[in-house]
């Protein structure tokens, strides 16, 4: 594993409210992430693990202190230069799989290099790979109401990957999943992190799906409070 | 973002709710519709007035006397009389002929039917300048005009009622107390701009008219037509000039006569129809309006609705000004879909009314050009709003929308 740091935060806070409501949900978090590595964040509700992992996609700014990704000043950025950066740096899975609906999988695979600006012929070949990289090869016309939950979620990281993004984020990935279909989108998540190099940072409560990682922070009252690796 | 697929994105999302997109639409449909309705029909009227009286004849002055404007106080002015007529058409150059007239309205019998109309005397020069020729029989001979003879032409109208089937020519009308040989019949015009009937007269010689049925020289008015189109401005001028100078009007008084031209008579009309035909495709137009608001309406309805996609957009890399893009061309496409079946139901209906009223039809490009330019610029200008405020969203928050 590469130890190259693909991103660091550093003393990072992020305040909401003000006077009396004030609430530091980071509180000074510092934390660094290599290249290739697959980090699960845990921690119970209001730890801050969620606004962590917006502050990592570019869809919040922290209040005070850094966020380096690579040699980029992601904080610095304006909202057109995060949008830029979420749109060739990150792909994002999230829990309830947000696939456009009555759009079919295809075209929700297709939507991210839309906005690349990659060709009509190009992008629906690159969609198909992708597609068929997470097992829906089958599934390309069926929109999310014709699919399960499983498959929706898989599509969902079909289209995160389609870009072949440095960071992927994912918020509870398996949170509305049964327990056979949690299993196959980690499986499926560890290999993308394996065969493709992908850095991965998951978000979940359950220490199962945090198994998979090889590697756990645990986060309290807006601090990293653990931060351990796994022996490979 | 690339267009092409900005584009079929939008046209995806206005066929996905096709109801609500007709019914968002029907309003941009219904004020270009209006709108074209308004001015083809308008164009197509003042097209049939102009029409009309280049079939009177666009080279022809009417002298009368009196003056034009109408006060309260009726003044008498001095008739015109033949002498007038001779003059204008020895001494003013861009005359070409000039018919004297007076005019009767008399009761023509014929056997047992009888019909109310107006005997005109004059020369055979007036079938020229009325553009009203003889059809069929024969014009005045020198001898008739000069003696006054008892013969006259009939109008279609007067042949329909009072011979029917028959042939009129040669036989005899009783015109009041006069009989009448009838040695001619003019060719039929139809009905003239103001619904009169054209053909509902009797032309005598001028000299039996104002002899045997008036008992007076004077003349109603005289015709006169000018040696071509581009010289009535010219015939006009010197008219007045030559009159003024035979009726002794001094520098500072108004003049007592009228020229009336008709080329200035249709400029009149026109601008008239003009006139109304903006008045009405003015209030056509507050219906665009009123569907620009309709569309605004939907596409805020729709940027709520679309909350969670347009997080999802935004997570995935979109750019503000893309989301915005995105919004506005889907406000645009319905506008403008509104408005080219607008465009299509206004011209078809424009087409109806032409034909049920008679009346020439033909397309007006420049209003067919800015309806659509107008129903593009409603989609933009209502659309703009909701886009804004789509593209303003915060992606967390609209993530979270449910």
């Amino acid at each position: 594993m590469s130890e190259h740091p693909l991103l660091e935060l550093i003393d990072v806070r992020r305040r909401y409210g003000s006077g009396d409501a004030e609430v530091f949900a980071l509180a000074g978090a510092s934390l660094t992430i290599a290249e290739g590595e697959f980090v699960a964040v845990m921690g119970p509700s209001g730890s801050g693990k969620s606004t962590c992992l917006n502050v990592l996609g570019g869809l919040d700014r922290p209040t005070s202190g850094n966020y380096w990704f690579r040699d980029v000043d992601v904080g610095a950025l304006d909202r057109d230069q995060l949008a830029r950066f979420r749109r060739h740096y990150l792909g994002f899975v999230f829990q309830g799989y947000n696939l456009l609906a009555r759009t079919t999988a295809l075209e929700n695979v297709e939507l991210p290099l839309v906005y690349r600006g990659v060709g009509r012929r190009e992008r629906r070949a690159m969609a198909r790979q992708a597609l068929a990289d997470v097992g829906l090869a089958n599934r390309e016309s069926h929109t999310p109401a014709e699919m399960s939950g499983g498959q929706q979620q898989r599509a969902a990281i079909a289209r995160a990957i389609v870009t072949n993004p440095s960071l992927l984020l994912a918020d509870e990935p398996t949170g509305n999943l049964d327990s056979v279909r949690k299993d196959e989108i980690m499986q499926l998540l560890v290999a993308l992190n394996r065969d493709r190099g992908i850095t991965i940072v998951m978000v979940t409560h359950e220490p199962e799906m945090a198994a998979f990682a090889s590697r756990e922070v645990h986060f309290r009252d807006g601090l990293v409070e653990h931060d351990h690796r796994r022996a490979a | 973002m690339i267009i092409g697929s900005t584009l079929v994105m939008a046209v995806r999302e206005v066929r996905r709710n096709t109801m609500r997109s007709i019914l968002t639409g029907l309003g941009i449909v219904i004020g270009v519709a209006a709108v074209i309705l308004m001015v083809t029909l308008g164009d197509a009227a003042s097209r049939k007035v102009t029409a009309d009286i280049t079939k009177l004849g666009t080279n022809l002055l009417i002298v009368s006397p009196g003056s034009e404007r109408r006060g309260p106080v009726a003044v008498t002015a001095p008739a015109l009389t033949i002498s007038d007529a001779t003059a204008i058409g020895r001494e003013v150059t861009a005359v070409g002929q000039v018919a004297p007239t007076t005019n009767k309205s008399a009761l023509v019998v014929f056997g047992n039917l009888n019909h109310n109309t107006t005997v005109t005397g004059s020369t055979n020069a007036y079938f020229a300048v009325r553009s009203h020729p003889v059809a069929r029989g024969r014009e005045f001979s020198d001898a008739e005009l000069q003696g006054g003879a008892s013969v006259c032409v009939i109008g279609d109208t007067i042949r329909r009622e009072l011979f029917r089937h028959q042939d009129p020519v040669g036989a005899t009308l009783r015109i009041e107390r006069v009989a009448c040989t009838i040695i001619g019949v003019l060719t039929a015009k139809g009905s003239g701009t103001f619904g009169g009937d054209q053909d509902d007269l009797i032309v005598m010689p001028l000299a039996t008219v104002q002899r045997r049925l008036l008992g007076s020289t004077d003349l109603s008015a005289i015709f006169v037509s000018a040696v071509d189109d581009a010289s009535t401005t010219r015939a006009k001028t010197q008219i007045e000039g030559l009159l003024r100078q035979r009726r002794r009007i001094q520098a500072q008084q108004a003049d007592d006569f009228s020229v009336q031209d008709m080329k200035e008579i249709t400029k009149t009309l026109g601008t008239v129809t003009g006139v109304l035909t903006g008045l009405l495709a003015a209030i056509a137009a507050v219906s665009l309006l009123v569907g620009g608001i309709g569309i605004m309406n939907i596409m805020l309805v729709s940027v709520t609705e679309r909350t969670r996609e347009i997080g999802i957009r935004l997570s995935i890399g979109a750019l503000g000004s893309e989301v915005l893009f995105q919004f506005l061309v889907e406000a645009v496409v319905l506008s403008t879909l509104g408005g080219v079946i607008g465009l299509v139901l206004g011209l078809l209906g424009s087409y109806a009314a032409c034909s049920a009223f008679h009346m020439p039809f033909a397309v007006v490009p420049w209003v067919v050009v800015l309806a659509v330019v107008f129903s593009v610029a409603v989609g933009v200008a209502f659309g703009y709003f909701p886009a804004r405020r789509a593209a303003a969203l915060d992606p967390i928050e609209a993530l979270r929308h449910e």
